[in-house]
C-alpha cells in the first residue's frame, strides 16, 4: 500500500471488488462464510427446537426425519445446537480479533512511528509473546482468567496481539520517512493526527486481510479451547463443546463428532479462502 | 561456522531471559488468588496463609523473581502441587513422547509438502496446481482434533487398520509405530498443507531468476534445474517455516494427544489445568517456551549449512 492507493479513485476499488469477485475460489469463500453467518443470525427462527431442550426417550437418535442431524447424549437436538453455536464461534472469533486489531495495530503503529530503544523493546517484547504456541497460551491465559465468553475472548485476543503489531509496524517504517509525513510535521500537526490521518489509511487494507486470516485462526482455537474443556461452559451450545461430548460417545454416534466437525471446516475454510483472495487482490506478489 | 553459532546462542540467552519474565508475570499479573483459586472460596485463612507461605507467595515480588529465574536457569522448575514429584522429572517422563510424534509429523509434512509444492509451480496455474493449493487450503483448515477425530472415525472405527487408543506398549517399537501413524498424520497433514504453500511459491521465484536462464542456456539437464539450481535454492523459506512451524505443531500436539489418547505433554499439560497445578503450568511454560527458542537456535543453524551467504 502506498498513498498513491490510498488517493486510488473510487473506480480502481470498484475493480478491486470486480477481481475479488471474479475469483471462483474467493466466491465459493463468501458463500460458505454467508451461510454460516446467515445460520447464526437465522438461528432464532431456523432451529426446529430449543438448542436447551432434553428428550431424553430420544436420546442419540440418528439423523432422520424427526432430527435432521439426530440427537445427542441427553436427547438435544444437533441441529439446533449447530445453528446456536455458530453464533459462539462467529461472536467469540469477531471480537477478539477486532481487539487484537485494534490494540495489536496501534502498538505496532506507535512503535514503529517513534523508533529508537522504545521500538527495539516493544519488538523484543512482541517476539516473546510470538515464540509461546498460541494454543498452549491461549490454553493457560483461559485455565488462569477462568472460562466465560469474555475471558474466551481475551485470551485469544493476547494469542494474536503480536503478529498485528509486526504486520502494522513494518510499513510504518517506511511510510514516516516520506515528503507527506514530513511536511505535515511542519504544519504543526500532532503525532495523534499524523498517526490517524496520514499513517492509518496505508495500513489499513494490509490489516483487516491479516484480520481475515486470523479470525480463520481464531475459529479455530476458540473450537480448540472448548473441545478441551476450557471454552464456553456448557450448556452453552458450542461447536467444540458438542465435538467433546460426541467424542465421548464416538463408538456408537459418530455423526454427533461429524456435523460440529463439518461446520467448523465450513466456516474456517470459508474464511481462509476470502483471506487469500483478499491477499491476491491487495498484494498480487504475496501468492503468486 | 562455530562463530556464527556461538554468535546465534549468545543472542538467544536475552530472549530466553524474556521469555522467563513474561512467564513468571502471566501467573502473578493475572487477577485472582492462586491460593483461592487452588483452595476454593470456603479455605480458612489459616491454610490460605500456609499453602501461600509454601508457594513463596508472601514474599517480596523481586525476590519472587529472582528466586524463580536462579531456579529456572539451574534446571529446577519445583515441584507439582498436586502430585508432589518435581516438575522437571513429570515433563521429562511425557517430553520424548511429544518429540517422537512432533518429528514424525515434521517428516511426513515435509515428504507430502516439498514434492507436491514443487510439482506444483512445475505446472503453474494447471489442474495439478489449483487441485494443490484446494487441497492445501483444505489442510490449513482443519484443526487438529477435528482431523484426527474424522481420520479415527475412518480408519480406526470403520475400517479397523489402527487401534483406537494409541498408548504404546513400551518397549514394543512395532506396536509403537503402528499406533503412530494416525496421529502423525493428523498432525503432518496441517505441516504438509504450510509446506506445499511455501515450497510452490518460493519455486515460482527462484524458477524466474536469471541464474536458472543461465543454467538452461548452459544445457543443464531439466533435472538438474529443478533438483539442484531451482530447489535447492528455494529451500531457505521452507527451512524458516518448517522452523516456526514446529512452534504451532508441539501446540497442536496438545489436541492430537488427547484424541488418541497418547502419552506426552498434552496430557501434562491438561490435568495441570484442570487440577490448578501453578508450578506445574509455570514449567510446562518455560518448557515450551525453551523448545521454541532452541528450535529456532536450529533453524537458523541450518540457514547456515544450506545458505553459505549467512554464515559471513
Amino acid at each position: 500500500m502506498t498513498d498513491a492507493a490510498l488517493s486510488a479513485p473510487l473506480s480502481s476499488r470498484r475493480a478491486t471488488i470486480g477481481r475479488l469477485l471474479s475469483d471462483p475460489a474467493t466466491v465459493a469463500g463468501l458463500v460458505l462464510c454467508s451461510v454460516v453467518v446467515a445460520g447464526a443470525l437465522l438461528a432464532p427462527w431456523l432451529s426446529p427446537r430449543d438448542p436447551l431442550e432434553q428428550n431424553i426417550i430420544d436420546r442419540l437418535t440418528g439423523p432422520g426425519s424427526e432430527y435432521l442431524l439426530g440427537t445427542d447424549q441427553f436427547g438435544r437436538d444437533v441441529l439446533s445446537r449447530l445453528l446456536w453455536g455458530a453464533r459462539i464461534s462467529l461472536m467469540v472469533s469477531f471480537l477478539s480479533i477486532s481487539a487484537a486489531l485494534v490494540i495489536g495495530g496501534a502498538i505496532g503503529m506507535i512503535s514503529g512511528y517513534i523508533g529508537g530503544r522504545f521500538d527495539l523493546v516493544t519488538m523484543q517484547v512482541m517476539d516473546v509473546l510470538l515464540s509461546f504456541p498460541s494454543l498452549v497460551l491461549g490454553m493457560i491465559m483461559v485455565a488462569l482468567l477462568g472460562s466465560s465468553i469474555t475471558n474466551l475472548i481475551i485470551a485469544i485476543a493476547l494469542t494474536a496481539i503480536a503478529p498485528f503489531a509486526r504486520i502494522a509496524r513494518a510499513p510504518v517504517l517506511v511510510i514516516k520517512e516520506r515528503a507527506f509525513i514530513e511536511a505535515g510535521r511542519a504544519l504543526g500537526f500532532s503525532h495523534l493526527r499524523i498517526l490517524l490521518v496520514h499513517v492509518l489509511p496505508n495500513i489499513v487494507t494490509d490489516l483487516l486481510v491479516m484480520g481475515t486470516l486470523w479470525m480463520a485462526t481464531a475459529v479455530r482455537t476458540e473450537a480448540s479451547l472448548s473441545f478441551i474443556g476450557l471454552g464456553v461452559k456448557p450448556p452453552t451450545s458450542t461447536w467444540g463443546g458438542m465435538m467433546r461430548d460426541g467424542f465421548e460417545n464416538i463408538l456408537d454416534s459418530p455423526w454427533l463428532c461429524i456435523w460440529p466437525g463439518l461446520a467448523i471446516l465450513v466456516l474456517v475454510l470459508g474464511l481462509n479462502l476470502v483471506g487469500d483472495g483478499l491477499c491476491d487482490v491487495t498484494d498480487p506478489k504475496a501468492t503468486q | 561456522m562455530i562463530v556464527f553459532v556461538v554468535r546465534r546462542l549468545l543472542t538467544s540467552i536475552p530472549t530466553l531471559l524474556a521469555v522467563l519474565t513474561l512467564v513468571f508475570l502471566l501467573v502473578r499479573v493475572v487477577p485472582g488468588d492462586p491460593a483461592i483459586a487452588i483452595l476454593g472460596d470456603r479455605a480458612t485463612p489459616e491454610t490460605l496463609a500456609a499453602l501461600r507461605a509454601e508457594l513463596g507467595l508472601d514474599r517480596w515480588i523481586g525476590t519472587q523473581y529472582f528466586e524463580f529465574l536462579g531456579h529456572a536457569l539451574r534446571g529446577d522448575l519445583g515441584t507439582s502441587m498436586v502430585t508432589h514429584r518435581a516438575v522437571w522429572t513429570e515433563i521429562a517422563e511425557a517430553l520424548p513422547h511429544t518429540i517422537v510424534l512432533t518429528l514424525a509429523a515434521m517428516a511426513i509434512g515435509c515428504l507430502i509438502g516439498i514434492p507436491s509444492g514443487v510439482w506444483a509451480a512445475l505446472h503453474r496455474n494447471g489442474t495439478i496446481d489449483v487441485l494443490t493449493r484446494l487441497l492445501s487450503l483444505l489442510g490449513l483448515s482443519f484443526p487438529v482434533f477435528v482431523s484426527g477425530i474424522f481420520l479415527l472415525i475412518v480408519f480406526a472405527l470403520q475400517l479397523h487398520l489402527f487401534p483406537v487408543i494409541g498408548n504404546p506398549r513400551p518397549g514394543d517399537w512395532v506396536d509403537g509405530l503402528h499406533k503412530l501413524v494416525l496421529p502423525a498424520i493428523t498432525l503432518g497433514i496441517v505441516m504438509a498443507a504450510y509446506v506445499v504453500r511455501v515450497t510452490r511459491s518460493s519455486m515460482l521465484q527462484v524458477l524466474g531468476e536469471d541464474y536458472i536462464r543461465t543454467a538452461r542456456a548452459k544445457g543443464v539437464s531439466r533435472r538438474g534445474i529443478i533438483w539442484r539450481h531451482g530447489l535447492g535454492n528455494a529451500l531457505i523459506p521452507v527451512v524458516t517455516v518448517v522452523g516456526l512451524y514446529v512452534g504451532i505443531l508441539i501446540g497442536n500436539s496438545v489436541l492430537t494427544e488427547i484424541v488418541f489418547n497418547r502419552p506426552g505433554l498434552g496430557k501434562v499439560i491438561v490435568s495441570a489445568l484442570t487440577q490448578r497445578d501453578y508450578t506445574m503450568l509455570q514449567g510446562m511454560m518455560v518448557i515450551y517456551c525453551f523448545l521454541i527458542v532452541i528450535v529456532n537456535l536450529i533453524t537458523d543453524i541450518s540457514y547456515g549449512l544450506i545458505d553459505p551467504r549467512v554464515k559471513q
